[in-house]
């Protein structure tokens, strides 16, 4: 990496923690946590929906699991207020990755849009036991922590710092996956999973790995919201919205690439938060959804990143054609389009 | 000698075509072997269940001593068994180079490492300057041409040095200079010791490449010996003629 990058790299991540200190509205603070949260479940779940190509609809059950893993520990293990909870979050991670295991090597026994049926299923699945399991859950009724005793006028700071954490966290496993083998192998697997397993890529383990370390950044990542929010119940926690959202973003910013996720978050969320402030009616923002999808799909199906980048290659060949003394023919329309 | 690949009985319906019935026959280790047939004859077939690719309705294989009758293709992989196909199919998202990388069967540990080491590029750009692929290198794959396509994926299958290699018409799509370089890489192959099992429509190619062949007709060897046998042999005749 060049000094440049590198340097460039420490004054995005100042900036992003300096963001959390500067004094703004408990709203607006409210929407950078909400940004910064989605960033990092976006990231997380590229390593399985963009690397390897399997389109989970299932993270918000994650999300929820780690979530209900909070309140629960909380509950009865009254860990106490304050910066204590975020350290059972590596705990969290590990148990649901562990838990994931066997839960992925079914449902990655199917794929494509079976795989996205039987992972909205799953997610279904955790919301009913939500429901059901009301000696652990109370169900219905919902569980709540005790409010943490951070001063009023910089209470979000420590949920802000916790939720950039996990989205660096996700950043530099994605970085990682990237330029290991790991990553060459998540590759193969999504161009042809069959042709793969006849070259020898260890398939199943490699979606393994992926998958659990997918998910149990997404049940970090539920944990801090479950304390940041303090009140939990199955429809709020288990939200199909949450996997649904989470999508569009990596499909916004661009599938299996390292910033594309937090990229489509960053432009999704404060729209979102913003019209819904604007609209007053909340729900109105699904109808942004479903249309920004369809923009999407019809205009930038790779996503911006990807799209950028080829455009940005298609103006260095043309650089080099001119600087080359060659006839510099201008490229059809459709060619400049991102 | 002993057979290095023994196929016992194997049998395929798809709806009402029997497009392999009953076949059975063995690849000496250290050979080349043809299986040729006319099209439609079932070698695909045959091919994709003795790889794991589709589940035989009967019959097993015995690879190298083990048998099975649900082989698993990357079990066949780590045993040492790999294959081409017809339609030549490579990882279109990844380069030419890491096409190859990618085919190196890294262990567990090499999994955690770096994508493509100093060794495994200089393994691959070998094999890549051989195929006459170097300045594809680090074109994706799916920008080559059909002709390159065929050749990487038949560079991939010799990354790993497998003991056998199955070969699903590889000349076909591909120039006369490349099919001569195809040929050196398995003659080079099979004196360092691999076996082959090629199937192959090009007769010039596999009468002077192959030995034994073995003739599918309608899902079943009709016929099996050298090549001038095989010139002799009324059946094979009738079977390609169609009388
Ligand atoms: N997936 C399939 N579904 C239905 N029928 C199939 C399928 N695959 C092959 N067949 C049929 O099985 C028979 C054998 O096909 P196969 O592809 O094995 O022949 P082949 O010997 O490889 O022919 P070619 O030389 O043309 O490649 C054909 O009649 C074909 O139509
Ligand atoms: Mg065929």
């Amino acid at each position: 990496m060049t000094v440049v990058r590198r340097a460039g790299l420490a004054l995005l991540l100042t900036a992003a923690v300096l963001v959390g200190f500067v004094g703004v509205t408990h709203w607006i603070m409210n929407i950078f946590i909400f940004t910064v949260m989605y960033a990092g479940l976006a990231t997380g779940w590229n390593l399985v929906g963009g690397f390897a190509g399997y389109t989970s609809l299932g993270h918000a059950a994650f999300f929820g699991i780690g979530a209900y893993a909070m309140d629960v520990t909380f509950e009865h293990h009254s860990i106490g207020a304050g910066y204590v909870p975020f350290a059972i979050l590596p705990f969290i991670g590990i148990g649901v990755a562990a838990l994931s295991i066997p839960l992925g090597w079914i449902a990655m026994r199917t794929r494509a849009a079976t795989f996205a049926i039987v992972t909205i299923t799953l997610l279904f699945v955790v919301q009913t036991l939500a429901f059901n399991l009301k000696s652990i859950t109370h169900g219905s009724q919902g569980m709540g922590i005790t409010p943490p005793p951070f001063a009023l006028h910089t209470y979000e700071r420590p949920f802000y710092v916790a939720m950039l954490a996990m989205l660096v966290l996700a950043l530099l496993i994605t970085w990682y996956v990237q330029r290991s083998k790991l990553g060459l192998a998540l590759a193969a697997i999504r161009d042809d999973e069959d042709k793969a397993h006849g070259v020898g890529v260890h398939v199943t383990a490699v979606k393994l790995i992926a998958f659990s370390t997918s998910v149990a950044i997404a049940s970090m990542i539920g944990a801090v919201w479950a304390y940041y929010v303090l009140f939990i119940y199955p429809q709020f926690a288990v939200d199909p919205l949450i996997s649904i959202g989470i999508v569009l973003m990596v499909f916004l910013g661009g599938k299996g690439t390292l910033w594309g996720p937090a990229l489509g978050a960053l432009i999704v969320v404060p729209a979102q938060q913003y019209f819904a402030y604007e609209l007053g009616a909340s729900k109105l923002y699904l109808i942004a959804y479903a249309g920004l999808f369809l923009v999407i799909m019809l205009f930038l199906p790779q996503g911006i990143i990807p799209s950028l980048a080829s455009w940005a290659d298609r103006n260095r060949h043309r650089r080099a054609r001119t600087l080359s003394g060659g006839q510099l023919v201008s490229p059809p329309l459709h060619e400049l389009l991102p | 000698m002993s057979n290095l690949l023994d196929v016992a009985n194997l049998t395929k319906r798809f709806g009402g075509v029997t497009a392999v019935d009953d076949c059975s026959f063995g690849v000496e280790e250290h050979s080349i072997t043809a299986l040729i047939g006319p099209n439609g004859s079932g070698k695909t077939t045959a091919f994709n269940m003795i790889t794991g690719y589709l589940p035989a309705d009967s019959g097993h294989i015995v690879f190298g001593g083990a048998k099975m009758s649900r082989p698993r293709p990357a079990q066949l992989a780590r045993l040492g068994l790999c294959r081409t196909f017809q339609q030549a199919r490579v990882f279109n998202q990844l380069s030419t180079r890491e096409n190859l990388v990618a085919a190196s069967q890294p262990s567990w540990r090499q999994l955690f490492g770096a994508r493509s080491t100093a060794a495994d590029r200089e393994q691959a750009d070998e094999l890549l300057a051989d195929f006459n692929l170097s300045d594809q290198a680090d074109k994706l794959a799916r920008e080559l041409s059909y002709g390159q396509r065929k050749l990487l994926e038949f560079a991939a299958a010799l990354v790993g040095s497998p003991r056998l290699i199955l070969l699903d018409e590889p000349s076909a799509g591909v120039n006369p200079v490349m099919i001569e370089t195809m040929e050196r890489h398995v003659r080079s192959r099979h004196a360092a010791g691999a076996t082959f099992l090629i199937v192959e429509h090009d007769m010039n190619l596999v009468m002077r490449l192959c030995d034994p062949i073995i003739v599918l007709d309608q899902g079943s060897p009709i016929a099996t010996g050298t090549p001038s046998e095989i010139q002799m042999n009324s059946a094979v005749l009738d079977a390609y003629l169609g009388a």
